[in-house]
Protein backbone atom coordinates (compact mmCIF):
# COMPACT_ATOMS: atom_id res chain seq x y z
CA UNK A 1 0.00 0.00 0.00
CA UNK A 2 3.06 2.30 -0.27
CA UNK A 3 4.47 1.95 -3.97
CA UNK A 4 2.15 4.16 -6.79
CA UNK A 5 2.33 2.85 -10.23
CA UNK A 6 3.26 5.83 -13.03
CA UNK A 7 1.23 5.46 -16.46
CA UNK A 8 0.52 7.55 -19.20
CA UNK A 9 -2.35 9.84 -19.80
CA UNK A 10 -4.26 9.50 -22.80
CA UNK A 11 -7.44 11.51 -22.39
CA UNK A 12 -8.75 13.45 -19.58
CA UNK A 13 -12.69 13.74 -18.50
CA UNK A 14 -13.38 16.30 -15.94
CA UNK A 15 -11.86 14.35 -13.00
CA UNK A 16 -11.19 11.14 -14.64
CA UNK A 17 -8.18 10.20 -17.13
CA UNK A 18 -7.62 7.71 -19.03
CA UNK A 19 -4.12 6.48 -18.49
CA UNK A 20 -1.66 3.81 -20.21
CA UNK A 21 0.07 1.49 -18.00
CA UNK A 22 2.43 -0.54 -20.19
CA UNK A 23 0.30 -0.77 -23.11
CA UNK A 24 -3.14 -1.49 -20.68
CA UNK A 25 -5.82 1.43 -20.56
CA UNK A 26 -7.02 2.18 -17.22
CA UNK A 27 -9.18 4.66 -15.88
CA UNK A 28 -7.95 6.82 -12.60
CA UNK A 29 -9.29 9.67 -10.53
CA UNK A 30 -7.85 13.30 -10.70
CA UNK A 31 -9.45 14.24 -7.39
CA UNK A 32 -6.03 14.70 -5.62
CA UNK A 33 -3.59 15.43 -7.91
CA UNK A 34 -1.83 19.12 -7.32
CA UNK A 35 -1.27 19.99 -10.92
CA UNK A 36 -3.43 20.35 -14.03
CA UNK A 37 -3.08 16.70 -15.98
CA UNK A 38 -2.93 16.65 -19.92
CA UNK A 39 -2.77 13.63 -22.26
CA UNK A 40 0.92 13.00 -22.57
CA UNK A 41 1.71 13.60 -19.34
CA UNK A 42 2.96 10.72 -16.40
CA UNK A 43 1.13 10.62 -13.46
CA UNK A 44 1.62 8.10 -10.27
CA UNK A 45 -0.92 6.04 -9.71
CA UNK A 46 -2.22 5.25 -5.94
CA UNK A 47 -4.92 3.03 -5.45
CA UNK A 48 -7.18 4.14 -7.83
CA UNK A 49 -5.72 8.01 -7.60
CA UNK A 50 -3.16 10.24 -8.96
CA UNK A 51 -0.99 11.67 -6.11
CA UNK A 52 1.59 13.03 -8.47
CA UNK A 53 2.02 14.38 -12.15
CA UNK A 54 5.84 13.23 -12.71
CA UNK A 55 7.92 16.22 -14.17
CA UNK A 56 8.62 15.01 -17.78
CA UNK A 57 12.58 14.73 -17.38
CA UNK A 58 12.37 11.96 -14.60
CA UNK A 59 10.08 9.87 -16.31
CA UNK A 60 12.84 7.32 -17.58
CA UNK A 61 14.27 6.95 -14.59
CA UNK A 62 10.61 6.41 -12.37
CA UNK A 63 9.80 3.31 -15.21
CA UNK A 64 12.61 1.55 -14.88
CA UNK A 65 12.21 -0.09 -11.20
CA UNK A 66 8.39 -1.32 -12.44
CA UNK A 67 9.57 -2.73 -16.07
CA UNK A 68 11.98 -4.81 -14.22
CA UNK A 69 9.10 -5.54 -11.08
CA UNK A 70 6.13 -6.19 -13.78
CA UNK A 71 8.38 -8.92 -15.83
CA UNK A 72 8.95 -11.19 -12.75
CA UNK A 73 7.43 -14.16 -11.53
CA UNK A 74 3.44 -13.89 -10.19
CA UNK A 75 4.80 -14.93 -6.93
CA UNK A 76 6.87 -12.81 -6.39
CA UNK A 77 5.45 -10.15 -3.65
CA UNK A 78 6.53 -6.67 -4.62
CA UNK A 79 5.55 -7.24 -8.26
CA UNK A 80 2.05 -8.37 -6.76
CA UNK A 81 1.76 -5.71 -5.15
CA UNK A 82 2.38 -3.81 -8.06
CA UNK A 83 0.20 -5.37 -10.14
CA UNK A 84 -2.43 -5.10 -7.36
CA UNK A 85 -2.10 -0.98 -7.72
CA UNK A 86 -3.40 -1.74 -11.42
CA UNK A 87 -5.94 -3.81 -10.39
CA UNK A 88 -6.92 -0.60 -8.06
CA UNK A 89 -7.87 1.70 -11.39
CA UNK A 90 -11.15 1.22 -12.94
CA UNK A 91 -11.46 -0.77 -16.66
CA UNK A 92 -12.47 1.81 -19.17
CA UNK A 93 -16.01 3.05 -19.70
CA UNK A 94 -16.64 1.87 -15.53
CA UNK A 95 -16.31 5.36 -14.15
CA UNK A 96 -19.23 7.19 -12.81
CA UNK A 97 -18.53 10.95 -13.90
CA UNK B 1 21.01 -5.32 -16.49
CA UNK B 2 24.20 -7.23 -15.00
CA UNK B 3 24.76 -7.71 -11.70
CA UNK B 4 26.77 -6.68 -8.78
CA UNK B 5 27.34 -9.26 -6.67
CA UNK B 6 25.49 -12.01 -5.23
CA UNK B 7 23.60 -11.34 -1.97
CA UNK B 8 23.82 -14.74 0.73
CA UNK B 9 20.44 -15.11 1.12
CA UNK B 10 19.11 -18.04 0.19
CA UNK B 11 15.57 -18.81 -0.76
CA UNK B 12 14.07 -16.53 -3.30
CA UNK B 13 16.21 -13.59 -3.11
CA UNK B 14 17.76 -13.12 -6.58
CA UNK B 15 21.38 -11.80 -7.94
CA UNK B 16 21.49 -7.86 -7.44
CA UNK B 17 20.12 -6.36 -10.16
CA UNK B 18 20.96 -1.88 -10.87
CA UNK B 19 20.27 0.13 -13.56
CA UNK B 20 23.91 0.62 -12.99
CA UNK B 21 25.97 -1.07 -10.89
CA UNK B 22 29.15 1.00 -11.39
CA UNK B 23 26.99 3.29 -9.55
CA UNK B 24 25.64 0.85 -7.40
CA UNK B 25 29.78 -0.03 -6.14
CA UNK B 26 30.43 2.99 -5.74
CA UNK B 27 27.35 4.12 -3.27
CA UNK B 28 28.06 0.66 -1.70
CA UNK B 29 32.09 1.64 -1.39
CA UNK B 30 31.24 5.20 -0.23
CA UNK B 31 28.65 3.92 2.91
CA UNK B 32 31.69 1.40 3.92
CA UNK B 33 34.14 4.46 3.54
CA UNK B 34 31.35 6.88 5.88
CA UNK B 35 30.71 4.19 8.66
CA UNK B 36 34.72 3.37 9.09
CA UNK B 37 34.73 7.24 9.55
CA UNK B 38 32.04 6.89 12.38
CA UNK B 39 33.85 4.13 13.48
CA UNK B 40 31.82 2.98 15.67
CA UNK B 41 30.94 -0.69 16.33
CA UNK B 42 27.00 0.01 15.06
CA UNK B 43 25.02 3.00 13.32
CA UNK B 44 21.50 1.73 13.12
CA UNK B 45 18.84 3.59 11.00
CA UNK B 46 15.37 2.87 10.35
CA UNK B 47 12.96 2.80 7.13
CA UNK B 48 9.26 3.19 8.10
CA UNK B 49 7.72 1.71 4.62
CA UNK B 50 6.59 -1.57 3.58
CA UNK B 51 7.58 -1.72 0.23
CA UNK B 52 11.06 -0.01 1.67
CA UNK B 53 11.56 -2.99 3.09
CA UNK B 54 10.61 -5.22 0.07
CA UNK B 55 13.32 -3.50 -2.05
CA UNK B 56 15.54 -4.19 0.75
CA UNK B 57 15.21 -7.60 1.16
CA UNK B 58 13.98 -8.36 -2.53
CA UNK B 59 17.48 -6.65 -4.28
CA UNK B 60 19.47 -8.27 -1.41
CA UNK B 61 20.18 -4.69 -0.47
CA UNK B 62 21.72 -5.41 3.31
CA UNK B 63 24.50 -7.64 1.87
CA UNK B 64 25.92 -4.53 -0.07
CA UNK B 65 25.85 -2.70 3.36
CA UNK B 66 28.51 -2.69 5.59
CA UNK B 67 28.53 -4.73 8.65
CA UNK B 68 28.64 -1.59 10.79
CA UNK B 69 25.29 -0.40 9.12
CA UNK B 70 22.20 -1.79 10.76
CA UNK B 71 19.28 -0.87 8.86
CA UNK B 72 15.86 -1.93 10.49
CA UNK B 73 12.13 -1.53 9.32
CA UNK B 74 9.93 0.27 11.82
CA UNK B 75 6.26 0.76 12.29
CA UNK B 76 6.02 0.76 8.43
CA UNK B 77 2.98 -1.97 7.36
CA UNK B 78 -0.22 -0.24 8.18
CA UNK B 79 -1.95 -3.41 8.19
CA UNK B 80 0.54 -5.15 11.02
CA UNK B 81 -0.59 -1.99 12.70
CA UNK B 82 -4.12 -1.92 12.87
CA UNK B 83 -4.73 -3.07 16.07
CA UNK B 84 -6.96 -6.48 17.44
CA UNK B 85 -10.24 -4.02 18.81
CA UNK B 86 -10.14 -2.74 14.85
CA UNK B 87 -10.45 -6.35 13.39
CA UNK B 88 -12.97 -6.81 16.04
CA UNK B 89 -15.24 -4.23 14.98
CA UNK B 90 -15.43 -5.26 11.18
CA UNK B 91 -15.47 -8.61 12.42
CA UNK B 92 -19.02 -7.77 14.53
CA UNK B 93 -20.30 -6.06 11.76
CA UNK B 94 -19.78 -8.91 9.32
CA UNK B 95 -21.19 -10.72 11.76
CA UNK B 96 -24.29 -8.84 11.87
CA UNK B 97 -25.12 -8.72 8.49
CA UNK B 98 -22.89 -6.12 6.87
CA UNK B 99 -20.94 -6.66 3.72
CA UNK B 100 -17.25 -5.77 4.41
CA UNK B 101 -15.08 -4.45 1.85
CA UNK B 102 -11.20 -4.25 2.67
CA UNK B 103 -7.95 -4.47 1.46
CA UNK B 104 -6.69 -7.76 0.66
CA UNK B 105 -4.20 -8.26 3.39
CA UNK B 106 -6.70 -7.14 6.10
CA UNK B 107 -8.55 -10.54 5.67
CA UNK B 108 -6.37 -12.62 7.34
CA UNK B 109 -5.33 -10.16 10.13
CA UNK B 110 -6.07 -11.76 13.46
CA UNK B 111 -8.37 -9.98 15.86
CA UNK B 112 -9.47 -10.64 19.59
CA UNK B 113 -11.03 -13.82 18.27
CA UNK B 114 -11.06 -14.27 14.91
CA UNK B 115 -10.37 -12.58 11.58
CA UNK B 116 -12.42 -11.42 8.87
CA UNK B 117 -11.30 -14.64 7.16
CA UNK B 118 -12.62 -16.69 9.68
CA UNK B 119 -15.93 -14.44 9.91
CA UNK B 120 -16.28 -15.06 5.93
CA UNK B 121 -16.05 -18.91 6.38
CA UNK B 122 -18.67 -18.95 8.75
CA UNK B 123 -20.81 -17.54 6.15
CA UNK B 124 -20.19 -13.49 7.16
CA UNK B 125 -19.90 -11.58 3.98
CA UNK B 126 -16.60 -10.16 2.73
CA UNK B 127 -14.91 -8.57 0.04
CA UNK B 128 -11.36 -7.94 -1.04
CA UNK B 129 -11.14 -4.51 -2.91
CA UNK B 130 -8.16 -2.57 -4.29
CA UNK B 131 -9.32 0.79 -4.12
CA UNK B 132 -11.96 2.65 -2.27
CA UNK B 133 -14.23 3.23 -5.03
CA UNK B 134 -14.54 -0.66 -5.77
CA UNK B 135 -16.36 -0.18 -2.25
CA UNK B 136 -18.70 2.42 -3.26
CA UNK B 137 -19.34 0.43 -7.11
CA UNK B 138 -19.75 -2.97 -4.37
CA UNK B 139 -22.30 -0.72 -2.22
CA UNK B 140 -23.90 0.46 -5.72
CA UNK B 141 -24.48 -2.78 -7.04
CA UNK B 142 -26.14 -4.51 -3.67
CA UNK B 143 -28.92 -4.03 -1.26
CA UNK B 144 -26.80 -4.74 1.57
CA UNK B 145 -25.21 -2.02 4.33
CA UNK B 146 -21.54 -2.36 2.51
CA UNK B 147 -19.14 -1.00 5.01
CA UNK B 148 -15.34 -0.09 3.45
CA UNK B 149 -12.96 -1.17 6.49
CA UNK B 150 -10.48 1.48 5.43
CA UNK B 151 -6.96 1.06 6.49
CA UNK B 152 -3.39 2.43 5.59
CA UNK B 153 -0.67 5.43 5.71
CA UNK B 154 -1.66 8.86 4.10
CA UNK B 155 -1.69 7.81 0.94
CA UNK B 156 -4.49 5.37 0.72
CA UNK B 157 -6.44 8.12 3.70
CA UNK B 158 -6.62 10.38 0.89
CA UNK B 159 -7.90 8.09 -1.27
CA UNK B 160 -10.68 7.50 1.52
CA UNK B 161 -11.03 11.52 2.04
CA UNK B 162 -11.55 12.11 -1.72
CA UNK B 163 -14.52 9.14 -2.12
CA UNK B 164 -16.15 11.03 1.17
CA UNK B 165 -16.00 14.02 -0.57
CA UNK B 166 -17.89 12.49 -3.45
CA UNK B 167 -21.38 13.95 -3.52
CA UNK B 168 -23.34 10.99 -4.78
CA UNK B 169 -22.24 8.41 -2.59
CA UNK B 170 -25.04 5.28 -2.14
CA UNK B 171 -27.09 5.49 0.65
CA UNK B 172 -25.71 2.01 2.55
CA UNK B 173 -22.37 2.95 1.88
CA UNK B 174 -20.31 3.48 5.31
CA UNK B 175 -16.48 3.83 6.49
CA UNK B 176 -14.75 2.58 9.66
CA UNK B 177 -11.69 3.87 9.57
CA UNK B 178 -8.53 2.68 10.61
CA UNK B 179 -6.45 4.98 9.07
CA UNK B 180 -2.94 5.44 10.30
CA UNK B 181 -1.21 8.85 10.82
CA UNK B 182 2.65 8.25 10.83
CA UNK B 183 4.71 11.06 12.16
CA UNK B 184 3.66 10.74 15.59
CA UNK B 185 4.45 6.85 15.22
CA UNK B 186 7.99 7.78 14.08
CA UNK B 187 8.40 9.97 17.65
CA UNK B 188 7.37 7.73 19.97
CA UNK B 189 9.83 5.01 18.34
CA UNK B 190 12.52 7.92 18.68
CA UNK B 191 11.78 8.37 22.25
CA UNK B 192 11.68 4.23 23.55
CA UNK B 193 14.40 4.25 26.27
CA UNK B 194 15.94 1.31 24.35
CA UNK B 195 16.15 2.76 20.73
CA UNK B 196 19.72 2.85 19.02
CA UNK B 197 18.23 4.44 15.66
CA UNK B 198 20.25 7.28 14.64
CA UNK B 199 18.36 8.37 11.75
CA UNK B 200 14.83 7.59 9.52
CA UNK B 201 14.69 6.81 5.62
CA UNK B 202 11.16 8.04 5.01
CA UNK B 203 9.08 6.50 2.25
CA UNK B 204 8.67 8.09 -1.02
CA UNK B 205 5.47 8.32 -1.84
CA UNK B 206 4.23 9.04 1.47
CA UNK B 207 6.14 11.90 1.02
CA UNK B 208 4.57 12.66 -1.95
CA UNK B 209 1.61 13.49 -0.21
CA UNK B 210 2.73 14.94 3.15
CA UNK B 211 5.59 16.72 1.31
CA UNK B 212 9.24 16.71 3.02
CA UNK B 213 8.81 19.80 5.33
CA UNK B 214 6.41 17.53 7.96
CA UNK B 215 9.49 15.85 8.95
CA UNK B 216 11.14 19.02 10.21
CA UNK B 217 9.56 19.57 13.63
CA UNK B 218 10.60 15.86 14.30
CA UNK B 219 14.20 16.53 13.78
CA UNK B 220 14.04 19.73 15.50
CA UNK B 221 12.42 18.28 18.75
CA UNK B 222 14.03 14.65 18.25
CA UNK B 223 17.63 15.59 17.13
CA UNK B 224 17.60 12.69 14.55
CA UNK B 225 17.95 13.02 10.68
CA UNK B 226 15.27 12.22 8.55
CA UNK B 227 15.92 11.53 4.40
CA UNK B 228 13.19 10.77 2.21
CA UNK B 229 14.19 7.90 -0.24
CA UNK B 230 12.64 6.83 -3.90
CA UNK B 231 12.29 2.74 -3.76
CA UNK B 232 14.47 1.43 -6.53
CA UNK B 233 17.82 0.14 -5.23
CA UNK B 234 19.73 2.74 -6.16
CA UNK B 235 17.42 5.30 -4.63
CA UNK B 236 17.64 3.27 -1.54
CA UNK B 237 21.18 3.21 -1.14
CA UNK B 238 21.61 7.25 -2.30
CA UNK B 239 19.32 7.97 0.86
CA UNK B 240 21.30 5.86 3.13
CA UNK B 241 24.32 7.58 1.88
CA UNK B 242 22.81 11.20 2.79
CA UNK B 243 21.43 9.48 5.91
CA UNK B 244 24.93 8.59 7.32
CA UNK B 245 26.70 11.98 6.01
CA UNK B 246 24.55 13.44 7.87
CA UNK B 247 24.92 11.16 10.38
CA UNK B 248 28.34 11.26 10.85
CA UNK B 249 28.38 15.22 11.01
CA UNK B 250 25.95 15.71 13.69
CA UNK B 251 23.86 17.42 11.48
CA UNK B 252 19.96 17.03 12.44
CA UNK B 253 18.40 18.00 9.08
CA UNK B 254 15.50 16.59 6.64
CA UNK B 255 17.06 15.89 3.21
CA UNK B 256 15.12 15.41 0.26
CA UNK B 257 16.69 12.53 -2.24
CA UNK B 258 13.12 11.67 -4.16
CA UNK B 259 13.08 15.23 -6.11
CA UNK B 260 11.41 13.65 -8.72
CA UNK B 261 8.27 12.83 -6.49
CA UNK B 262 8.68 14.58 -3.46
CA UNK B 263 8.58 18.97 -2.66
CA UNK B 264 8.65 20.62 0.49
CA UNK B 265 5.03 20.83 0.81
CA UNK B 266 3.54 17.93 -0.37
CA UNK B 267 0.18 17.74 -2.40
CA UNK B 268 -1.44 20.15 -0.86
CA UNK B 269 -4.87 19.57 -2.45
CA UNK B 270 -4.77 15.66 -1.23
CA UNK B 271 -3.72 17.04 2.11
CA UNK B 272 -6.54 19.53 2.66
CA UNK B 273 -8.68 16.83 1.39
CA UNK B 274 -7.43 14.33 4.32
CA UNK B 275 -7.60 16.84 7.05
CA UNK B 276 -10.99 17.93 6.11
CA UNK B 277 -11.95 14.65 6.36
CA UNK B 278 -10.02 13.24 8.96
CA UNK B 279 -9.04 14.14 12.58
CA UNK B 280 -6.72 12.65 14.91
CA UNK B 281 -7.40 10.43 17.04
CA UNK B 282 -5.27 8.80 19.46
CA UNK B 283 -5.18 5.32 19.95
CA UNK B 284 -3.32 1.82 20.62
CA UNK B 285 -0.88 0.76 17.23
CA UNK B 286 -1.49 -2.64 17.83
CA UNK B 287 1.37 -4.31 19.88
CA UNK B 288 3.91 -1.28 19.96
CA UNK B 289 1.89 1.89 21.98
CA UNK B 290 -0.77 3.90 22.54
CA UNK B 291 0.22 6.50 20.02
CA UNK B 292 -1.41 10.10 20.50
CA UNK B 293 -2.80 11.72 17.29
CA UNK B 294 -1.72 8.62 15.61
CA UNK B 295 -5.44 7.33 14.34
CA UNK B 296 -7.14 9.33 11.42
CA UNK B 297 -11.00 8.96 12.22
CA UNK B 298 -13.70 10.68 10.16
CA UNK B 299 -15.01 14.31 11.81
CA UNK B 300 -18.48 14.59 13.28
CA UNK B 301 -19.70 16.67 9.89
CA UNK B 302 -19.21 12.92 7.88
CA UNK B 303 -21.28 10.81 11.30
CA UNK B 304 -23.51 9.76 8.50
CA UNK B 305 -20.42 7.77 6.67
CA UNK B 306 -18.97 6.46 10.08
CA UNK B 307 -19.92 3.17 10.46
CA UNK B 308 -19.18 3.71 14.42
CA UNK B 309 -21.83 6.76 14.22
CA UNK B 310 -24.39 4.75 12.15
CA UNK B 311 -23.95 1.70 13.82
CA UNK B 312 -24.05 -0.17 17.31
CA UNK B 313 -20.60 -2.05 17.29
CA UNK B 314 -20.49 -4.40 20.87
CA UNK B 315 -16.98 -6.01 20.53
CA UNK B 316 -17.29 -6.81 23.53
CA UNK B 317 -18.94 -10.68 22.99
CA UNK B 318 -15.35 -11.10 21.40
CA UNK B 319 -13.26 -10.33 24.41
CA UNK B 320 -14.35 -12.88 25.98
CA UNK B 321 -11.90 -15.71 23.76
CA UNK B 322 -8.46 -16.01 25.26
CA UNK B 323 -6.24 -15.68 22.71
CA UNK B 324 -4.40 -18.74 21.53
CA UNK B 325 -0.73 -19.49 23.57
CA UNK B 326 1.06 -19.11 19.89
CA UNK B 327 -0.68 -16.16 19.68
CA UNK B 328 0.95 -14.88 22.95
CA UNK B 329 4.53 -15.85 21.64
CA UNK B 330 4.47 -13.32 18.36
CA UNK B 331 6.67 -10.40 19.05
CA UNK B 332 5.14 -8.57 15.38
CA UNK B 333 5.27 -5.23 18.09
CA UNK B 334 9.10 -5.47 19.06
CA UNK B 335 9.94 -6.25 15.95
CA UNK B 336 8.14 -2.90 14.56
CA UNK B 337 9.58 -0.69 17.31
CA UNK B 338 12.43 -1.11 16.29
CA UNK B 339 13.99 -3.94 19.08
CA UNK B 340 14.42 -7.29 17.09
CA UNK B 341 14.38 -8.67 14.09
CA UNK B 342 12.16 -11.68 12.36
CA UNK B 343 14.70 -13.86 13.57
CA UNK B 344 14.62 -13.60 17.17
CA UNK B 345 10.82 -15.04 16.85
CA UNK B 346 11.48 -18.19 17.56
CA UNK B 347 8.31 -19.04 16.16
CA UNK B 348 9.94 -17.59 12.80
CA UNK B 349 9.20 -20.35 9.72
CA UNK B 350 8.54 -22.63 12.24
CA UNK B 351 5.05 -22.46 14.07
CA UNK B 352 4.81 -18.79 12.34
CA UNK B 353 4.53 -18.70 8.31
CA UNK B 354 2.84 -16.91 5.42
CA UNK B 355 0.21 -20.47 4.89
CA UNK B 356 -0.64 -19.89 9.23
CA UNK B 357 0.11 -16.86 9.99
CA UNK B 358 0.55 -16.31 13.71
CA UNK B 359 0.74 -12.71 13.75
CA UNK B 360 -0.05 -9.84 11.52
CA UNK B 361 3.69 -9.38 10.18
CA UNK B 362 3.40 -12.69 9.07
CA UNK B 363 -0.41 -12.13 7.11
CA UNK B 364 0.63 -8.61 5.04
CA UNK B 365 3.11 -8.13 2.09
CA UNK B 366 4.04 -5.52 3.52
CA UNK B 367 5.21 -6.84 7.20
CA UNK B 368 8.67 -7.52 8.32
CA UNK B 369 7.97 -11.23 8.99
CA UNK B 370 6.39 -12.19 5.80
CA UNK B 371 8.99 -10.45 3.02
CA UNK B 372 12.09 -12.39 5.44
CA UNK B 373 10.06 -15.24 5.14
CA UNK B 374 9.53 -14.61 0.92
CA UNK B 375 13.00 -13.34 0.44
CA UNK B 376 15.07 -15.47 2.06
CA UNK B 377 15.34 -13.71 5.34
CA UNK B 378 18.17 -11.44 6.42
CA UNK B 379 21.61 -12.71 4.98
CA UNK B 380 24.37 -14.11 6.82
CA UNK B 381 27.11 -11.57 6.79
S1 LIG C 1 7.23 -14.70 12.94
FE1 LIG C 1 5.03 -14.74 13.28
S2 LIG C 1 4.78 -15.00 15.47
FE2 LIG C 1 6.90 -14.34 15.12
S3 LIG C 1 6.84 -12.11 15.29
FE3 LIG C 1 6.57 -12.59 13.14
S4 LIG C 1 4.35 -12.65 12.88
FE4 LIG C 1 4.73 -12.81 15.10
Amino acid sequence: MCLGVPGQVVEVNGLVASVDFWGVRREVRLDIVDQPVEPGDYILNHVGFAIRKIPAEEIEETLALYEELLQAAESDMMSADVHGELEATAPEGDGHD
Amino acid sequence: MTSVGTSKISGQAKELKFRDPAQARALSARLAGLCDEIGRESVQVMHVCGSHEQAIARYGLRAVLPKTLDLIMGPGCPVCVTDMPEVDEAVVLAVDGALIATYGDMVRVPGTAKSLADAASEGARVEVVYSASQAVELARSCEAEVVFFATGFETTAVATAAIVLQDDLPPNFSILSAHKYVPPAMEIVARIPETRVEGFLAAGHAATITGWGLFEDFVDRYGLPVVVAGFEPLDILAGLVRLVELIRDGQAKVENMYPRCVTREGNTVAQDQMWRVFRTASGMWRGIADIPNGNLRLREEFAHLDARARFDIDTRRLRAHVPSKLTERCICGTIMSGLALPTDCELFGKECDPENPVGACMVSSEGTCKIWHQYGGHPEL
